[in-house]
């Protein structure tokens, strides 16, 4: 299977990687074969069979609501990149 | 001292005949001389661990001893220790000190081990040779005496190393695809992958959520047991930690084996193992006879796809859990964004490794719009004929063996260039991730001077007998002493 450069732009886009230019042309390879690879699962029959999306089939276990944990935020924050008043800073969004 | 067994110290500390301090610091002493030539731990809690040694010999000397308290251990650089570093093998987590601790390191603190520090690891434990840590490869400790330097497997790689070079009795491990037993076959020591929800995965950095699991390596299936007994059991704080009693994991070790069914099956023992490697994993089953087992084959018949399904679902997952990494609350941030774009893009393009990047780009791919069906749902069907297969074996038999890996141990660099290459290195352990069920990997001989492992695959919560067969095995055999030069 071929993956094209601009699937892999667009793909790199959707994981917020920036990707250079000689990259691409590695990564071109690299994915393509990994795809070739798991080509071979379109062999399988899989008419009529439930996705397993938990080896135990377990459901979403609910409980009541109710907060049980304290409030970290100092710690938490004490850890960010950048800060300020408590609010986490990043680049200016909106001019 | 250092060879002893988990087991054996303990019962060196009870007696008194050394004290916690003076092990650990015996231990930590190894850790400095030895590990320029592994690499395996990626920080080393020198002064945090002698004045838990301190405080271990202060709670035997009160008679409130575990068999763990004063027993030294190190953690897999994978789960959050409160005040820490904890880097998961990364640049975007080089100076990550967490706030909190893991359940599997809360447990064991409370249990009184001793923790030496972290072991290296795979870039967010992808990878099938350990050399995917922004801290450097693992060198495997066997072949070094010939001048060769292999690779310890991964990505639990400097756990197995660092318990294979005795720098520690016991090492904590997550296997995702193979990630603990891998490591534990290339290096000649004994590892656990418990059934999925087993040991709680609260507060270990996530890669492929549904496949995860964390385990443990030591030498012995004794001390495999003593780790399990720890880490095991029911936590409100993870979701997919199952709500189901713990046995005592050492109570049947010495239980027979008359009678136990063993399978083999037959997609396990085809064109992609050499003789070499047969041959000892099934004198290893000949030995399991001469203690009473039965031996049939059996077949696994969608075992092929396993590694497509894999390469499909883990990277997927992987896209989903690894987003969190943005550079915005913690963790690696590029220099002088010009706009959050800017911030998000460089951040994790710089901050993760090349790896890591495939993963999450083929993930990114395949869940998609267009691909989602073709790729991630087809992926879930096929694991779930892989899971019947194992279903339906576990109906004729007790445990199922295989070997471990296709090949012992190979040489560094061998095959980082073709990926996909490497991942068929774990071609005989990614199913049983699919399906969710446990496996160990004990040592079973050598090939070529390098250690051959043999898999044991066991039904759900089946721990007690895969560690029951392997300690039975490891009391006819001596394959787990040997000691690398």
């Amino acid at each position: 299977m071929t993956i094209s450069r601009e699937d892999i732009e667009k793909v790199a886009v959707l994981a917020r990687i920036r990707v250079d230019d000689e990259q691409i042309s590695a990564l071109e390879n690299d994915l393509g074969n990994i795809l070739d690879l798991v080509d071979q699962l379109s062999a399988a029959d899989t008419e009529n069979v439930e996705p397993m999306a938990h080896p135990l089939d377990a459901v979403q276990r609910l409980r009541p609501d109710e907060v049980t944990e304290t409030n970290q935020r100092e710690a938490f924050q004490a850890i960010a990149p950048a800060t300020e008043n408590g609010l986490y800073l990043v680049p200016r969004v909106i001019e | 001292m250092h060879n002893k067994s988990v087991a054996e110290l303990s019962r060196e500390l009870e007696s008194g005949k050394i004290s916690s301090v003076e092990l650990t610091q015996q231990f930590l002493d190894r850790v400095k001389q030895e590990d320029t030539r592994y690499n395996s731990f990626i920080t080393v809690t020198e002064e945090q661990a002698l004045a838990d040694a301190k405080a271990a010999d202060e709670q035997r000397a009160a008679g409130n001893a575990t068999p763990w308290t004063g027993v030294p251990l190190a953690h897999k650089d994978i789960f959050c220790t409160n005040g820490v570093r904890t880097t998961c093998g990364s640049k975007m987590l080089e100076n990550f000190v967490p706030p909190y601790d893991a359940t599997v390191t809360a447990n064991f603190r409370r249990a009184g081990a001793v923790c030496l520090g972290k072991t290296n690891m795979d870039e967010f434990a992808m990878g099938s040779s350990n050399e995917a840590s922004h801290f450097g490869p693992v060198t495997n400790p066997w072949g070094l005496s010939k001048g060769e330097k292999r690779v310890p497997g991964g990505s639990s790689g400097g756990s197995a190393a660092a318990v294979a070079a005795r720098l520690v009795p016991a090492a904590t491990a997550t296997d995702t695809g193979g990630s603990i037993r891998q490591p534990a076959a290339l290096c000649g020591v004994t590892g656990l992958k418990p059934t999925y929800g087993r040991v709680s995965r609260y507060g270990m950095i996530a890669f492929a959520s549904s496949l995860d699991q964390g385990g443990t390596i030591a030498r012995t299936a004794e001390d495999n047991a003593l780790m399990l007994n720890v880490m095991a059991g029911f936590d409100p704080k993870d979701s997919t930690s199952v709500d189901r009693a713990v046995p005592d994991y050492t109570a049947t070790l010495n239980e027979p084996l008359k009678g136990l069914r063993i399978g083999l099956p037959k997609e396990y023992f085809s064109d992609q193992l050499s003789p070499a490697m047969e041959e000892q994993v099934r004198a290893a089953v000949r030995e399991y006879e001469k203690l009473g087992a039965t031996v049939k084959d059996v077949s696994l018949p969608n075992a092929k796809l396993a590694i497509a399904a894999y390469y499909v679902i883990a990277p997927a997952e992987a896209s989903a859990n690894l987003s969190r990494f943005d550079g915005v609350r913690y963790g690696y941030r590029c220099e002088d964004p010009k706009d959050l774009m800017d911030l998000y893009t460089r951040t994790r393009a710089e901050g993760f490794g090349t790896e890591v990047k495939r993963r999450i780009l083929v993930g990114t791919y395949a869940l998609s719009a267009g691909y989602f069906d073709a790729y991630y749902l087809k992926a879930q069907k096929v694991r779930r004929l892989i899971q019947q297969d194992f279903i339906n074996a576990f109906k004729d038999v007790d445990v199922l063996m295989s070997p471990t890996t296709p090949s012992p141990a190979f040489a560094l660099g061998e095959k980082t260039n073709d990926p996909v290459t490497m991942y068929l290195e774990d071609i005989f352990t990614i199913a049983i991730n699919l399906a969710g069920v446990p496996a160990m990997s004990v040592p079973a001989g050598f090939v070529d001077g390098l250690p051959v492992g043999l898999q044991i695959i066991g039904d759900y919560f089946s721990e007690a007998r895969l560690l029951n067969a392997a300690h039975q095995f490891q009391q006819v055999t001596d394959w787990h002493q040997r000691e690398p030069q």
